[in-house]
């Protein structure tokens, strides 16, 4: 923002050229969103038009080929994974984020940050080769046939355990000292601490990367696609095989044509929707106010 | 509350603590000791340079390294411009409360968490078909290029806002013009978080599968040109595991390989970061 030249009322060429071409990136940047809603939105208006939004949920199966579009097995396939690899990664995230900053020793704690932090840059395609080769051998041992909504949950729940557990994290990290001092002075026991203080400090911090791991949870495509069997199929209980609408778009991406392509769009486009939403409540939550002035 | 049943709530909520933690790194050593378990006996310097054999089950990974190479490098060609340019425009040339400002930071938040796949649809369809470029390495790049943006941009305006309002005052005094300012305030002294900035965009490029099947493609030749379609690690673990029956070793040894690179990256920019920290702690 500050330099002479604002000042001055002649502009030097170079000046004018940086900023005008500043301007130009900076438009595209902030249009891409705008670009890709439009293609996706392009992409899926024939079948909307033709097939209409109504089919997508009242059509029995999805058999594309014989124009039968139903997304309801995949939606619920889809919410059943999402839904329960969030209940177990929220508490194991924040959980783990309160054991790094008030029950390990500050070693430990720095180096299980750090494992978290490779655990959320290791792929997804890692997760699911490994789920496929160790985790689906174990759960079909079990209880066959082995692919299933379980396996799809547990891997799931590795993926998303970094984001809630770093978000948490750095919100633990900025509540005021004095609140923790203030708190120990009292005679607060460790827990009591964290239920009293820590956590209704903290609650918007820990909305937010829960939101942001339910966002990523819903989009996540390579480890659901090699662990859950992919059947069409609303799942009755944990060891059904399931197929998320991601995983469906995947697969079926290479070979569709048509009405076809442009209702896989179409899910692509309620996913987008969907997880617009959620990060957009997300980032308004993390940019809200949340303590109380400590001066 | 009596201190009996004080210190029983506190005992049993420390070992809850413990447990969650050991749940959480138990999994993880388990998955990066099985990689290396079965891995590290088929790595060998033959295995990262010849070419795939009877589709991915012999023979080694070169030529796909090559391509993830020439992918990651078309999506840094395209990034590291427009991310550099719209970090500038946030942070010198605009206002924090601007309305433009804040339009472009949040529609940049809401496409950082868009899913891979999304692109990968949006890439098919704007550059495989509208663009013409077919399943090829440009497809592919571009379509990478649109879904780190995002995350490279933030963390090098966040990098320029880190420099001190004091320099840019001091600039203007002596008469600097905005881009000698830049050339010669900004971007030196934010050249560290530019760095991490990059190669965090990097990594999270390498490890993509999903947006890169359906625009760089399969195929697992080596590729003659940018309009080739080319296959990267991430691409050869996911075919190998579902679709060769019995590319399971090399899928191990693959998988090792982009681990080991992401690690590197990774370390890479936490050591900059440090350094980064360290250098501005010192007093002036």
């Amino acid at each position: 923002m500050i330099s002479s030249s604002t000042n001055i009322s002649s502009r030097s060429k170079s000046d004018c050229l940086l900023s005008w071409s500043v301007h130009l990136l900076a438009l595209m940047a902030g249009g891409l969103l705008l670009l890709v809603l439009a293609f996706l939105l392009r992409e899926s208006w024939p079948a909307l038009q033709h097939i209409g939004p109504a089919h997508f949920f009242s059509d029995p199966d999805w058999y594309p080929t014989e124009d039968s579009y139903g997304l309801t097995a995949m939606v619920w396939g889809t919410l059943c994974v999402t839904v329960g690899s969030l209940l177990l990664a929220a508490p194991l995230g924040i959980l783990s984020a309160l054991f790094c900053h008030f029950y390990a020793p500050p070693l430990l704690g720095r180096w299980y940050r750090r494992m978290v932090e490779l655990l959320a840059g290791i792929p997804s395609v890692v997760f699911g080769f490994w789920g496929l080769v160790v985790l689906v051998p174990i759960i079909g041992r079990w209880h066959p046939p082995g692919p299933s909504l379980l396996a799809g949950i547990l891997i799931l729940t590795f993926m998303i355990i970094p984001t809630i557990m770093l978000v948490a994290h750095s919100s633990i990290a900025q509540v005021p000292v004095a609140y923790i001092q203030s708190a120990t002075a009292l005679g607060f026991s460790r827990w009591s601490l964290i239920w009293h203080v820590i956590l209704p400090t903290t609650k918007a911090g820990l909305f937010t990367g829960i939101l942001l791991g339910l966002a990523r949870a819903l989009g996540e495509t390579m480890a659901v696609l090699m662990v859950c069997g992919n059947v069409v199929r609303t799942p009755s209980h944990l060891f059904d095989p399931i197929r998320t609408l991601t995983a469906n778009i995947a697969l079926e991406m290479a070979y569709a044509l048509g009405n076809h392509r442009a209702s896989l769009f179409a899910s692509g486009l309620l996913l987008m929707s969907l997880v617009v939403l959620f990060v957009s409540l997300a980032e308004g939550l993390r940019h809200r106010k949340i303590y109380a002035a400590t001066k | 509350m009596r201190p009996q049943s004080r210190t029983i709530q506190e005992d049993s909520t420390t070992a809850i603590m413990w447990a969650a933690a050991a749940m959480v790194t138990c999994p993880f050593l388990w998955l990066i000791g099985d990689l290396l378990w079965n891995g590290v006996n088929q790595l060998s310097f033959s295995f990262l340079v010849s070419a795939p054999l009877n589709a991915g089950r012999e023979g080694g990974i070169g030529p796909i390294l090559f391509s993830t190479l020439l992918v990651v490098g078309v999506c840094m060609a395209v990034t590291v411009p427009m991310g550099l340019g719209t970090a500038l425009f946030l942070s010198e040339y605009t206002r924090d409360d601007h309305f433009l400002g804040r339009l472009i930071r949040g529609s940049l938040d809401v496409l950082a968490g868009v899913p891979s796949i999304i692109f990968g649809l949006f890439g098919n369809a704007l550059f495989c078909q509208v663009f013409g470029l077919g399943f090829s390495i440009l497809s592919g790049g571009f379509t990478l290029a649109c879904m780190v943006l995002p995350i490279v941009i933030r963390t090098v305006e966040e990098s320029f806002r880190a420099i001190a309002r004091d320099q840019r005052l001091s600039a203007a005094a002596l008469g600097l013009s905005k881009p000698t300012t830049i050339r010669a305030i900004v971007l030196p002294a934010a050249m560290p978080g530019l760095l991490v900035g990059i190669i965090l965009g990097l990594g999270r490029a390498i490890a993509e599968t999903a947006a890169l099947i359906f625009t760089s493609g399969y195929v697992d030749r080596m590729p003659e040109s940018l309009m080739d379609s080319g296959r990267t690690l991430a691409v050869h673990i996911y075919d190998l595991a579902m679709n060769v029956a019995g590319g399971n070793p090399n899928a191990y040894a693959t998988a090792l390989v982009l681990v080991g690179l992401l690690l590197i990256i990774n370390c890479s920019s936490s050591w900059i970061a440090a350094r980064w920290t360290s250098f501005n702690q010192l007093p002036a």
